[in-house]
Parts: C-alpha cells; structure tokens; sequence
C-alpha cells in the first residue's frame, strides 16, 4: 500500500506534561500495530488520529479522506438489543430503516451472534459485547478500523475470536490500526510494529524484523520484560 | 408515644372507611403532583442533559442557577404564579387562579430545577462513560443528549421521583395559587394545614400518616419497576 | 421490547390521570371571606342549602380580613364576606365594591390560662387588657392585620394601652391565622382575643379556657359585598348578587342562626330588611 497518513510532528499537552512528543509517521501498512510500555501515549496516539482528542501542536495529513470506525478497550453498550447497538451507529451515518436493520443483522453473523441479536447487550458477556461492538464498528464498513487493546480485559477463547474477526475485517480490505499487549497476537495481526516509548516514536519496523531484532535499546528492553 | 397511637387509629379508621372525601382529596393531590412532574420531566429533563453534555457559553453558569433554584422556595413560587394568574396580573384574562391548573403550573415551576439538575449529574456521569464511543459514531451532542436520557431512564427515574415527592409534599405554593377551596383544590397538605390550624392535631397528623403511605407506596412501586428493568437490560 | 411497551403505558396512564377532566364546568361564584367562617364550618353548613336553591356552587378562599378585601381589589373573587367594617368601608369608598349589607354578627371573647394569672376575668373587655397588660402577662396577638387583628388594636387603644410604648416580650406578634395562633397561645399558656365561632370548634385548647365575654364592644358585624364589575368587567354579577340575596333573606338567615356547635349558636344574623 502507498502512504494513506503522514503524522508530521504531532504533539499533546496536558496540564504541562507532554503526552505525545513531536512525533512524526508515515503509515502504509494495511495493518499497523502500536506497542510500547503503560503510559507511553498509545492510546492518546489512537484518539489523535481518530479526531477524538485535538493536538497541541503538528498536524494530520490523510493522502485521502478515510472513513474511520474505532472499538475501544472496554465496549459501551447502549441499554437496549445487541441488534439496537449496532443498528444505533448505521442510523447515525444515514439510512434507511430496513436498510440498517439488514446490514447491523449482516455484521452481527458475520461476528457470530445473530442468534443473541435480540438480547440486551449489556447482559452479554465482555467477549459477546466485544464481538457487537465489532459488529457495530464492521456494519459502517470502515476504511480505517483503529482498535485500542480490544482484548485486553478478556480471556483467551474471547481474545482468538476477537482477533479472527479483526483479520476478517482486514482481509475484507481496512486498513488496521491497533495497539496491544498480547505480543504473540501482534505478531499474528500486524505487518509493521510502530513503537513508543514516553511519548516519541522510536522505531517503525517492519513486524518479522522487529521481533527477531528490534533496533532501539528501549524496544529490546520491552521485549525482554514483555517475553521472558 | 400516646400522641401518634390516635392519629394512627384515625388513619387507619380513615382509610378502612374508604372516606370519599379522603379519596377526592388524595386524587386531587396525584394527579396534580403527578401532572407537575410530568411537565417537569418534559421540560427539565431535556434541559438537564444539555446541560451535561453541551457546550456553549453561559453553561457553568446555567448549571449553579439550576442547582440553586432546587431550593426555591414554594411560598415564592406560589406567590409569582399568584401574581401571573391573578386577574390583575399578566395571564388574568384565562381565569386560571385557584384551580388545580394553577396548581400544577405552581407545582411544574417548583420540580423543574430540580429535575433538570439531577438529570445533569446522571447524564454527566454516563456522557463520562460514552463520550468516546458517542463522538466516534459521529453524534452530535444534541443526538447524543437524546441517547443518554433513553438510555439512563432507569436511573432518570429517581429524578422524577425527587421532583414528584417535592410537588406532592409542598403546602406554600398550592395554598396560595389553589386558595384551598373545600372540593375544588384543596389536596392533602392543604388540608394538613388547615386541621393544623382547627387545632385537630391528631386529624392532622393522621392525614399526614396517610400522605407519607401514598407517597412511600408509589416509591416502591417505582423502585420495583426500575429494579426489573435493570436485571432486565443491565 | 418489553420495557419500552411498560415505559410508554406507565407514561401514558400517568398523563391520563392527571389531565382526566380535572374539572367539569359547573356554574360557580368565588367568595374571599375569613378563616372564622371557614374553620368554624359555618359554610360547611351554608353553602350546600345555598347550592340547593340555586344550583349555584360556592368557592370559598379563606383568608384574614384584609388580604381577603386585597384578593377581591385583585379582582380574584366576585364576593367578598368579611368583619372589618372601617376596611369594608374603605373597600366600597375605593370603588372595589358595589354596596356593603351586613349579615350577622359572632363575638369576640378573650381567651386564657384557666389559672387567669392577670385576674382579667368578667364581662369588661377594657378592664381585662388593661389587667393583662398591668401584670406583663403573656398575650398573642395575630399580627396579620385580620378583622381580628384590627379588631383587637381598637381595644388596646380604647383601653387606654399604648401599644408602641409598652410592647415588649409579653406581646407575642405572631403574624399568623386565627387557628395557628391558638395553637401558640395554648403552647404558651398565653392570652389571646379570638372569634368565639373559632374557638368552639378549636381542638387544641390546652389549659384554655374562656375569660372575657359578652360585652356588646366584643360583638363582631359580617358584611357581605359584590365586587364591583365596574372595575373587573369578569365579576359574575348575577350569581354573585344571587348569594347575597340569600344570605340576606328570611331562609339564609334562618339557615345562619341554625348552626350550632355543642348546642351552642355562632353567628347571630342581623340583616336589615
């Protein structure tokens, strides 16, 4: 893939401390992966790029507009039908009645719970209300897909089936952006390893390279904690 | 003790009557109060969750008039809508003062604050939760205000509980707009005040036992019904 | 969608309730009058013979004297039944009301510690003030500028009291109605000047008892005026007229003398004819 983002010397202040620090991206990988240590600035990297938080300073530059969809580490269920939540996200982009009903029932099998469509959400599992929120995130058929450590509060069976469905997605052709904790699952998902450490970029590799040889003493030094 | 074991007797010799006069005047009180709150929650509700999620300038400000206007006083209240609907008054030509009408107008200006500002501590605290997923959906807040008062309903009830048992319990604002006239406005606390004022303490305060069992009844009625929803929807 | 079905019916029932005919049109007159006919269920006992003959529903607001004249000046009521002849007069002279009739009178007795500390006991209404007040002894006064109230100032005053100079903890202001101040002056164990319909049918007598009464000064007109639809064009004249009619004729009157409490009579009436 040619480059569909340029990040050109990003930052974010908070309270006069500095979250993400001059921080300067291309990205052309379909599927990117952000790792770095707690505190680092992945997920406040994420909500930039996403437009959920405003930058200090820099700017954003899309080669072309991408529309985007993003899950979040813990799924926020509306109080009604997994059905409902996920038709509540196509109604917001616009369309029809019927047309959203078929295409939130469409991303629903295609997360595997079409026979729970008709359950409160928030009475699903973490892993069932994960897969919805996919579902919700898959119906608007985004171009861009951001996931912030989507099973980072989930067991292991939720976790491969959270990941199968993120590499379906992704196969369907969206770009992937995410951030982990699950080294063996980056490594499954990922073609490049951006990593991050205390707000600044310090390296981008590519994934087989960053695992067998990471450039950065700081990369290393994670990889060795992370996978003793 | 032997002060409350007569009213008690009385209430219950009141209630096991089924006094028709009672009954009139305890549906009188219900459905006043119960009109008030709705236009409360109608007019208040959508106010608060603006208020919890909107941006725009003079808010922070709108926010301390609204918690501060939860302790208004029910005199004054009764007094501004007396002077509104009396006939020298702005609103005189519709004849509306001392009716139950007048009543509930009294009543919905008295709940509204209070409704409108609890609904913005239950929509903060949900907008807190949402926000993220909300703005990445690509609602606007307007939208997203609508969403948040579906979606926190049950825990909205407790506001218009709080406003309902604030209407039903106020005497100063319904005596003064109502005129508290036998069979036309008079509702429970009129009548409190006046036995209190004949001097028939037990009748009174027996009224009184009755009033707080209507009151603690619907609560728990209420609190039955939002406790099946929540296991229902989580 | 169960709970959206429950949550639409429990509005609806709801709204239901409280818009269900809250009232019917019925053919009414609004009278401001004093919380001693009111509370002393004198119009408990008018009002429906009244209603009887003429198929005309009587709303009472119950209120002091003055306020009562100041709601009617308001034009919120279309007849006004009071006992302050000097404001009643006052009322006519400003143009509010057509014509003052009077209609009965009650009387005012003082009421007392049964002990009767100040030795205020008799018939003379002025010896007894100024006994009470001689010995300081603890007295409420309505202080809510009432027929009562009023009629109260003028004793003081006959009595040769002068208030303004000698007020002080004895005198208790308490700014309330008939009833409420009862309620403090039983508490209290405090004279105090109240209309004898009041006092029959108050229940929270205490140590109470009554210490002054029957000196023809005690003797307390009612007048009874329609609002003059010359100043508030929406008066409901001939209803009004209607039920003063009544109440001024032999059957009213009648009615009027008939009331009693514990066999005894309150209101007197004395309507000229």
């Amino acid at each position: 893939m040619s480059i569909w983002l340029t990040i050109d010397n990003l930052g974010l202040t908070e309270g006069g401390t500095r979250i993400i620090d001059a921080v300067s991206l291309s990205l052309s990988a379909q599927r990117t992966l952000v790792l770095g240590p707690n505190g680092a600035g992945k997920s406040t990297l994420l909500r930039l790029i996403h437009g959920l938080l405003h930058p200090s300073s820099g700017a954003l530059r899309w080669s072309q507009p991408l529309s985007q969809a993003m899950v979040f580490q813990r799924p926020v269920m509306l109080r009604t039908t997994a059905l409902a939540n996920v038709v509540y996200g196509l109604k917001l982009k616009g369309c029809t009645a019927h047309e959203c009903d078929r295409r939130a029932r469409q991303a629903l099998a295609h997360v595997g719970l079409e026979t729970l469509a008709k359950r409160p959400a928030r009475l699903l599992s973490g892993g069932e209300q994960q897969r919805v929120a996919l579902a919700r995130a898959w119906a608007l058929e985004p171009e861009l897909l951001i996931l912030d450590e989507p099973t980072a509060s989930l067991d292991p069976a939720s976790s491969r089936e959270v990941e199968r469905i993120i590499n379906e997605i992704a196969a369907g052709g969206a770009r992937i952006l995410m951030t982990t904790h699950n080294l063996g699952q980056a490594r499954r998902v990922a073609e490049e390893i951006v990593f991050i450490d205390r707000g600044r970029i310090a390296e981008q590799t590519p994934v087989a390279e960053f695992f067998k040889l990471p450039r950065t003493p700081a990369a290393q030094d994670f990889l060795q904690e992370e996978m003793p | 003790m032997h002060e409350f074991n007569e009213p008690l007797i009385t209430a219950w010799q009141l209630v096991a009557a089924a006094d028709e006069r009672l009954a009139g005047i305890v549906l009188l009180s219900l459905r006043v109060s119960l009109a008030a709150t709705l236009i409360a929650c109608i007019v208040g509700m959508p106010i608060g969750a603006l208020l919890a999620v909107g941006r725009f300038p003079g808010r922070r400000v709108l926010i301390v008039l609204f918690n501060g206007l939860m302790g208004l006083p029910p005199v004054v209240v009764g007094l501004l809508i007396y002077l509104m609907l009396s006939r020298a008054g702005p609103l005189g030509a519709f004849g509306l003062l001392f009716s139950p009408e007048a009543m509930i107008i009294a009543q919905a200006v008295l709940v509204t604050p209070i409704v409108a500002a609890l609904t913005r501590q239950v929509i903060a605290d949900e907008w807190s939760e949402y926000r993220e997923q909300l703005r990445s959906l690509g609602a606007s807040r307007t939208r997203a205000a609508a969403t948040l008062l579906w979606d926190g309903r049950f825990s909205l009830s407790t506001a218009a509980l709080a406003g309902f048992g604030r209407a039903i319990a106020e005497v100063g604002a319904v005596m003064i707009v109502g005129g508290n006239i036998d069979g036309v406005t008079r509702v429970m606390t009129t009548t409190i005040a006046l036995e209190t004022s004949k001097g028939d303490l037990p009748l009174a305060l027996a009224l009184g036992f009755i009033l707080i069992a209507v009151v603690l009844a619907i609560n728990a009625v209420a609190y039955a019904l939002r406790g099946w929803a929540e296991r229902h929807w989580g | 969608m169960i709970t959206r079905r429950l949550f639409c019916s429990t509005l609806a029932a709801c709204s239901l309730l409280a818009a269900t005919a809250i009232h019917a049109q019925e053919r009414y007159i609004t009278v401001s009058s004093t919380t001693s006919t009111e509370q002393s269920g004198l119009f408990g006992h008018l009002l429906p013979l009244f209603e009887k003959a003429s198929g005309i529903k009587v709303r009472v607001v119950a209120l002091g004297t003055g306020q009562a004249l100041d709601m009617a000046r308001r034009g919120d009521a279309d007849v006004v039944f009071v006992h302050d002849k000097a404001a009643e007069e006052k009322f006519i002279a400003e143009g509010y009301g057509v014509k003052r009739q009077e209609v009965m009178y009650n009387d005012f007795v003082v009421i007392g510690p049964k002990a009767d500390p100040a030795k205020a006991a008799g018939k003379d209404i002025l010896e007894g003030l100024r006994r009470i007040e001689a010995v300081k002894a603890p007295f409420v006064s309505r202080g809510d500028k009432s027929g009562t109230h009023a009629a109260e100032l003028r004793y003081w005053k006959a009595a040769g009291v002068d208030l303004a100079a000698k007020k002080g903890a004895w005198y208790r202001d308490t700014g309330s109605g008939m009833g409420p101040a009862l309620n403090t002056a039983a508490s209290m164990n405090a004279y105090i000047l109240a209309d004898r319909g009041t006092w029959l049918s108050f229940k929270n007598r205490g140590d109470l008892g009554i210490v002054v009464e029957g000196d023809t000064k005690l003797f307390n007109q009612y007048g009874v005026i329609l609002v003059n639809p010359a100043k508030h064009a929406h008066v409901k004249q001939a209803d009004g007229q209607k039920f003063i009619d009544w109440i001024v004729s032999a059957e009213g009157q009648k009615a009027i003398a008939e009331y009693k409490i514990g066999g005894e009579q309150l209101f007197f009436p004395n309507a000229k004819r």
